[in-house]
């Protein structure tokens, strides 16, 4: 992969002109001193309890994501072009879903293929020709994009059912003000704390036109066993709000209430932060004791409203994630300002041997996966490896989509060897309510923390970084 | 406030009250079996040490003999105890952590420090010395969740409740002291100026922090009636069970205020209190101290079940 772009020191090796101050200050400071902090964090983390669980590891049920004290930074007119570009992804995103579920004009204008649709396990019949509060879907989406050169950036993935990530961007930025407040007065960087004041009013103006003036909000989590369980807390407490598993809520007379200690009060906005498969046992999966019985039906009812809504990953599917250029221009007839990742559908016999042709040089990624887990790096596979897959491949091509490896932009990031450059992305969070669309700038950078890797995950070992968008 | 987030602070502040007090039986334990055998008596207070726990049964499923070795394991470090210090730890930490939103940053702090200091002592100390300064520990680190709890909550419901889980479980532990001791306070066992009871009376005083207020009290010697005196009708002693029930009664006000009702859960706590404040400990030994006590422990426990079903569920 050669050019990769380091964001600060560009395509010719000259410090562009957002990371000035940094490169000077990490010329600076004693690489002690900036071991020290980065333990100090490390610390802090800890004792906040910032932790996250991964599945499948019996014996450290809570982990740190690792924490990486450089910024990274990006140029007031860098970040207007991305949020603009964010702004209508996720405006076409919701008409889309509000056209799969009612008139379906795509599908028959044959844009998108039925099949791709209707068979998809993530698309929620229930939905059909159900009328949601103020016609919005995702009320929180969050983008996952990347950099491969100056002005190019990709969405590499859209997140429109429970995105996560949140907590980190605003806890890593109140780190970095503590452990450097010289390093905040050299530098004019946008704030980020406001987000949950903006949460709580997007879901407020979300609330169901039947409810008060002052909505009752509620933040619904499976459990402290979720592995964002952290999040979900921390979120509850910024916004003020109740804080709720399945069995605090109960439904009577399509009207959802929540059990206090002054009894029943009704509910009149979920953030939910638990799947649709188990939201509620008599709609879907009826094993589910996570979620609450009847709250389908209330919110076909109309008496509440779930955010996001039920029903969304039909526009989060990989699958999907191909055609969204022509979902925008269908819906805004507007050219995509954010660039899609090419993608080989594995489901078209065309492109499905482009991909086993090529497989060594491509990413092969599962269309219903997240987290970094079932996909193949065709670079970076050995012969073995490539060849299970392809068999994996041949047995579920439907399954399977692929994309060029991406020469995703590095910064600076401090490591053992000190300070190098490794592979980042980046995830903003759109926040969509009746009145208007709210992002607060920047979003959540994750960082590859091992030299080379490509695989930004926290469950595969990457970290976060602050991010930080200039206000000049 | 939810019902699930009030019994998680209710049962937050129980188990950090009950690892509190299961140090102070180890300490008070460990410090009667270095004694002379002339001094601290035949019986064994390992035993004596499980019984006091309140766990006996469940103790004698787990080992054929109460020993230090496995008191200490079973009271301390035993995943099978579901009310050893560590589990205690480990369950206060589960329901800090359900409950984040309504705890301050220092309370969860304290908490989360704790659990994760608790790992440092692994299965067990290894000597003497280090299993003294785990049980200080454990009550330091009990001090530190109540001074900031005291100090960093807002005066609402959620302080009410967690207030509510301290003084039922504190109420409870000290009449398990003086339901396992009784017979030495009985007047009949008086033997003034006795070693053997001097110091089993000192250990219980211990065991309740009270042996200096003792003194500041009565100023007199210690006697066998005072001390049930003092644990059970005297206002004054943080750890009595009237001072408790004083606490109850007026946070179970707190929330009935708050919320425009009172319940059966207000009602039990002052008739409990009432009680308590006609007693006097003549009329208390001559009907009979062991059935008082536990006829207290019943009426602590139906109010226990009373506030579940007023606020919790």
């Amino acid at each position: 992969m050669a050019g990769i772009f380091d964001e600060m020191t560009g395509a010719d090796g000259s410090i562009r002109a957002p990371y000035g101050e940094l490169s000077r200050w990490l010329e600076e400071v004693p690489p002690e001193v900036l071991d020290h902090r980065r333990r100090e964090a490390e610390l802090i983390f800890q004792r906040i309890g910032i932790t996250f669980a991964v599945y499948g590891e019996a014996d450290s049920q809570e982990r740190l994501i690792p924490f990486d004290v450089v910024p990274r930074i990006l140029a007031a007119k860098e970040w207007d072009f991305v949020s603009r570009g964010l702004e209508q992804r996720v405006k076409a995103i919701n008409a889309y879903i509000g056209d799969v579920y009612g008139k379906r004009e795509i599908l028959r204008a044959g844009i998108i293929p039925e099949d791709l649709v209707f068979q998809n396990p993530v698309f929620r019949p229930e939905m059909n020709g159900q009328k949601v509060p103020h016609d919005i879907y995702v009320h929180i989406a969050g983008i996952d994009i990347v950099r491969v050169d100056a002005e190019t950036f990709y969405v590499l993935e859209d997140n429109a059912r429970t995105p996560s990530g949140v907590s980190y961007m605003l806890e890593n930025r109140e780190i970095m003000l503590r452990l450097f407040p010289e390093l905040f007065s050299r530098h004019r960087i946008a704030p980020v704390e406001n987000y949950p004041d903006e949460l709580l009013a997007t879901l407020k103006s979300v609330a169901p036109v039947t409810a008060s003036s002052d909505p009752t909000v509620v933040l619904l989590t499976p459990g402290i066993y979720n592995s964002a369980y952290y999040e979900h807390s921390f979120l509850a407490d910024k916004l003020g709000v109740e804080l709720v598993e399945g069995r605090d809520l109960f439904v009577k007379d399509e009207t959802v209430y929540m059990r206090t200690t002054q009894g029943p009060q009704r509910v009149d906005v979920i953030y939910r932060r638990i799947d649709d498969d188990f939201l509620d046992p008599l709609a879907f999966r009826p094993d589910s004791a996570l979620g609450v019985p009847g709250v389908m039906a209330a919110y076909q009812a109309g008496s509440v409203t779930l955010a996001n809504a039920v029903g969304t990953g039909i526009a989060d599917d990989k699958a999907v994630y191909s055609y969204m250029p022509e979902i925008v221009k269908f819906y805004l007839g507007e050219e995509p300002m954010l660039k899609n990742v090419p993608t080989w559908r594995c489901r078209e016999a065309e492109h499905l041997s482009y991909v086993l042709d090529h497989l060594e040089e491509l990413v092969v990624k599962e269309v219903h996966g997240s987290g970094g887990y079932g996909m193949l790096i065709g670079p970076r596979a050995d012969k073995a490896q490539i060849e299970a897959f392809r068999a994996k491949l041949k047995a579920a091509p439907t399954n399977f989509i692929g994309q060029p490896t991406l020469a995703l932009s590095t910064v600076p990031t401090c490591v053992e060897e000190g300070i190098a450059p490794r592979h980042v992305d980046l995830r903003p969070f759109v926040l969509v309510g009746r009145d208007k669309i709210r992002i607060v700038p920047g979003g959540l950078t994750r960082v590859a923390l091992k030299k080379g890797s490509l695989v930004v995950n926290s469950s595969q070992g990457g970290g976060t970084k602050d991010t930080w968008v200039l206000d000049t | 406030m939810l019902s699930r987030t009030a019994d998680n602070l209710y049962w937050l502040s129980r188990y950090v009250e009950r690892a509190e007090y299961l140090a102070r039986i180890l300490e008070v334990t460990q410090r009667l079996t270095t004694l002379p055998i002339a001094y601290s008596g035949e019986t064994n207070e390992w035993e004596s040490a499980v019984a006091t726990a309140g766990c006996a049964g469940a103790f004698s499923a787990h080992y054929s003999e109460a020993t230090e070795e496995t008191v200490t394991e079973f009271l301390c470090f035993s995943t099978a105890n579901p009310s050893s210090i560590r589990n205690c730890f480990e369950m206060a930490r589960t329901n800090a952590r359900a409950v984040r939103t309504a705890l301050t940053m220092e309370m969860w702090d304290a908490i989360n420090g704790t659990w994760l200091q608790l790992k440092r002592f692994g299965n067990g100390p290894t000597s003497r010395e280090e299993f003294i300064r785990f049980l200080r520990w454990v009550q330091e680190a009990s001090l530190r969740f109540d001074g900031r709890a005291y100090r960093t909550m807002l005066r609402n419901d959620a302080y009410w409740f967690s207030r509510l889980g301290l003084y039922q479980e504190r109420a409870d532990n000290t009449a398990r002291i003086l339901d396992v001791k009784f017979h030495l306070l009985l007047p009949t066992n008086e033997r003034v100026g006795g070693p053997l009871d001097y110091f089993q009376w000192a250990a219980i005083l211990r065991s309740v922090s009270a042996l200096t207020a003792y003194h500041w009290v009565y100023k007199e010697s210690v006697k066998p009636w005072l001390i049930a005196d003092l644990l059970m009708l005297k206002d004054e002693m943080p750890r009595s069970l009237a001072s408790c029930y004083g606490n109850l009664v007026q946070n179970l006000d707190y929330i009935a205020q708050a919320y425009g009702r009172q319940g059966p859960a207000q009602r039990q706590a002052r008739a409990v209190r009432t009680k308590l404040q006609n007693s006097r400990m003549d009329d208390i030994f001559q009907k009979g101290l062991h059935e008082f006590i536990g006829e207290f422990i019943s009426s602590n426990n139906r109010l226990g079940a009373a506030i579940t079903e007023q606020y919790l569920m």
